[in-house]
């Protein structure tokens, strides 16, 4: 779908309070990858995805960041769709996927430093330096990010996704390799987000996590929404209740 | 309504054929060339299917591209396979003539080798498409659009290539026995072309619709 | 517009930047290059002296050799890590990727052929500075035309299997007119009588293939870049 060229001229700031899935199904050829998928992300809050490999985490999370398009239903970004809001739209969302998708060539400064110009963000050297202080590696900045250690690559590549302030960020299983140092700073991160007003979807099938930091879950399986109670016990528990073998939850992925 | 043109269409084609090797025969017998000189009524019609072929599949990979029609990409899908199968007709009856005409196998004629290249784009096309992977459509859709735009330059590039080093320009003067034979070989090979196309496209929509049923049936 | 421009000029530097930093791309291009020139000689050269016409299709055979392996392997570096998903997700018109891309390489082809030109010139015996302004204006429209296809269906490859043997399966064909008229040109410079005319009207014929398939590919980066 061609993205219309007058919004990248107007500096039109696009600015939504909730990200809404409305009957959202989704198809690769005749493997479904999300059937009727319906909900809502509102200002303020961090959504778990759940599921196995496979159940449709990553589907939703390219669905958000209109990296794909649904088959058919649609995605809202405070009820106007991605048609309306034209690249305004990209400049608002933030990704971390997950893979780095950050040149090694470079060091963690000038990564930042391109990605801060391909925003037009202004004052790009100052904002990357300010987010290589968030990351915790000033020191490191002028490293290339070969010599970097998983979650310290990691926490680069969060920065970056979150340079130009999106108001919605889509994290890819953000916590997979992190120790729990990591893992607590990228909670803290995300809290601090949501205090801000931001809509935080993230995936994950880690429940311990994901208890501590998601307001709410959202438990795919098999390309569908599946309800689980909403309140009593551990995500884990309630999550065992709807699933009758965990193993089973996914499809080949 | 496309299909209740096909069956009258296949008819006519059918007719078409039956009659055309009779036209063929009737036609004035090439003194130079003698009876190889027939094999041009197969082999003029297979390339101006090409030609056809070629820019449908052009046209409709636009549509869809742009458009996004899905449409578009079947037609260009089974335009694509049918520009390849007519060009290899007329490749393998080309030579055939030339050996006879040109005492070569192959010359690179300036209207020979545009046909070929423009017959490699289609096979570097269906390539792409049978090997690319999920979501090749696409791409194969920017091929034939880079395809079609491609030919005037190569008509303009191979013709003067060809002028540095002239050579004898082999056309036959038509005799009228001759000119009718070969517009009833056209008239036969395009309505061919028609046909097969009709119901290649229908193969498509009903593998898309098998597709759809698969996905309700999930629901 | 100036936006337009300065995304490309962005990652066009960014791609200088990163091949400054490894010479990769340069080093094993340019060697490629002359390999190619070198294996040619030994199909065109008899008893010590080069065939006919020999210098002008071995230079280009070598330069389309070259400049595929170069297309591959830059977007190779925009396929790992996944960097070109995120550049897709900016908020930039898409075609402006494109352009930088295309940036990047050309300047990158120039340098091989800064080389290699002279060199083949040099093995050859071919009269290169008899028509200097010629030559030269030849390889810059040659070179852009192949690259202007090259970038788009390299850049369109990137989400493809098998895009190491697709890229050239694609290309060649289309590319056939810029051969054409690469060596035809060259060799009407380089042959003992000068064909100028004949020279210039390859020349335009490069310039409107150029100016034809640049402006269909910002038209169509767009869609086949998307999903």
């Amino acid at each position: 779908m061609p993205r219309s060229l007058a919004h990248s001229t107007s500096n039109g700031v696009a600015d939504f309070d909730r990200v809404s899935f409305i009957d959202v199904s989704k198809y690769f050829g005749r493997r479904r990858a999300l059937a009727h998928v319906s909900f809502e992300c509102e200002a303020g809050e961090i959504v778990g995805l759940l599921g196995g490999n496979g159940a449709g985490k990553s589907t939703v999370l390219g669905l958000a960041a209109t990296i794909l398009q649904p088959s058919s239903g649609q995605v809202r970004y405070g009820g106007r769709s991605r048609e309306d809001l034209g690249l305004a739209l990209n400049a608002r969302i933030g990704v971390l996927a997950h893979e780095l998708q950050l040149y090694p060539e470079l060091t963690a400064r000038e990564n930042l430093e391109f990605f801060a110009s391909l925003y037009g963000l202004d004052q790009g050297v100052d904002r990357a330096a300010e987010a290589l202080a968030r990351a915790g590696l000033m020191d490191r900045g002028d490293d290339f990010l070969d010599g970097f250690s998983r979650g310290m690559r990691q926490r680069v590549a969060l920065e970056r996704a979150l340079l130009h302030e999106p108001q919605l960020l889509l994290l890819d299983e953000p916590f997979t390799g992190l120790d729990e140092g990591a893992s607590m700073a990228l909670i803290e991160r995300l809290q601090a987000l949501k205090t801000a007003g931001r809509i935080v979807i993230l995936s994950t099938h880690d429940f311990e996590i994901a208890e501590m930091v998601v307001d709410r879950a959202i438990l795919l399986r098999a390309g569908r929404l599946t309800t689980m109670a909403p309140e009593g016990g551990s995500l884990r528990d309630r999550y065992r209740d709807v699933t009758p073998r965990v193993g089973d939850a996914g499809g080949s992925g | 309504m496309t299909q209740r043109l096909f069956l009258p269409l296949v008819v006519a084609a059918t007719v078409v054929f039956a009659v055309a090797p009779l036209l063929i025969a009737w036609a004035p017998y090439e003194s130079t060339m003698g009876l190889v000189q027939k094999i041009f009524y197969f082999h003029m019609p297979s390339w101006a299917a090409m030609f056809v072929s070629a820019l449908v599949c052009g046209v409709a990979s636009a549509f869809f591209l742009f458009k996004g029609h899905a449409t578009g990409d079947r037609i260009a899908a089974a335009a694509a396979e049918l520009a390849v199968v007519f060009g290899l007709i007329g490749l393998v009856t080309g030579p055939l003539w030339a050996r006879k005409a040109w005492g070569v196998w192959w010359q690179w004629d300036a209207r020979l080798t545009m046909a070929l290249v423009l017959w490699m784009i289609f096979i570097s096309y269906l390539l792409l498409r049978e090997y690319g992977g999920p979501g090749s459509e696409k791409l194969a859709a920017g091929v034939a659009l880079f395809g079609m735009a491609n030919v005037p330059f190569v008509y303009w590039s191979v013709n003067v290539w060809r002028t540095v080093h002239p050579t004898t320009n082999v056309v036959p003067t038509l005799v009228p026995g001759m000119r009718i034979a070969l517009w009833w070989s056209l008239a036969g090979f395009l309505l061919l072309y028609t046909t097969t196309m009709m119901a290649r496209v229908r193969l498509e929509s009903q593998r898309a619709s098998l597709d759809r049923l698969y996905r309700d049936l999930d629901d | 517009m100036k936006r337009f421009l300065r995304v490309a000029l962005l990652i066009m530097r960014k791609d200088l930047t990163v091949e400054a930093r490894s010479r990769e791309l340069l080093l094993t291009t340019l060697f490629f290059a002359v390999s190619a020139v070198l294996v040619f000689a030994f199909g065109f050269v008899r008893d010590g002296r080069p065939v006919e016409n020999a210098a002008a299709g071995i230079l280009w055979i070598a330069i389309a050799f070259a400049g595929t392996l170069a297309l591959g392997r830059t977007f190779e570096r925009e396929r790992y890590h996944d960097v070109l998903h995120a550049l897709l997700l900016a908020p930039v018109d898409r075609p402006a990727i494109y352009v930088g891309k295309l940036l990047g390489i050309l300047v990158l082809l120039g340098t091989v052929e800064i080389v290699v030109v002279p060199l083949v010139a040099l093995l050859f015996q071919a009269p290169l500075l008899r028509q200097p302004l010629l030559i030269v204006t030849l390889l810059a429209f040659g070179t852009v035309g192949f690259a202007a296809v090259g970038t788009l269906f390299a850049a369109m490859l990137i989400r493809a299997r098998s895009r190491d043997v697709l890229l050239p399966v694609l290309l060649y064909p289309l590319t056939i007119p810029v051969i054409i008229a690469g060596v035809r040109g060259t060799a009407a410079l380089l042959q003992p009588e000068a064909d100028i005319a004949m020279a210039r009207a390859w020349i335009g014929m490069l310039g409107f293939f150029d100016v034809v398939f640049i402006t269909l590919s910002l038209w169509t980066f767009e869609p086949v870049m998307t999903e």
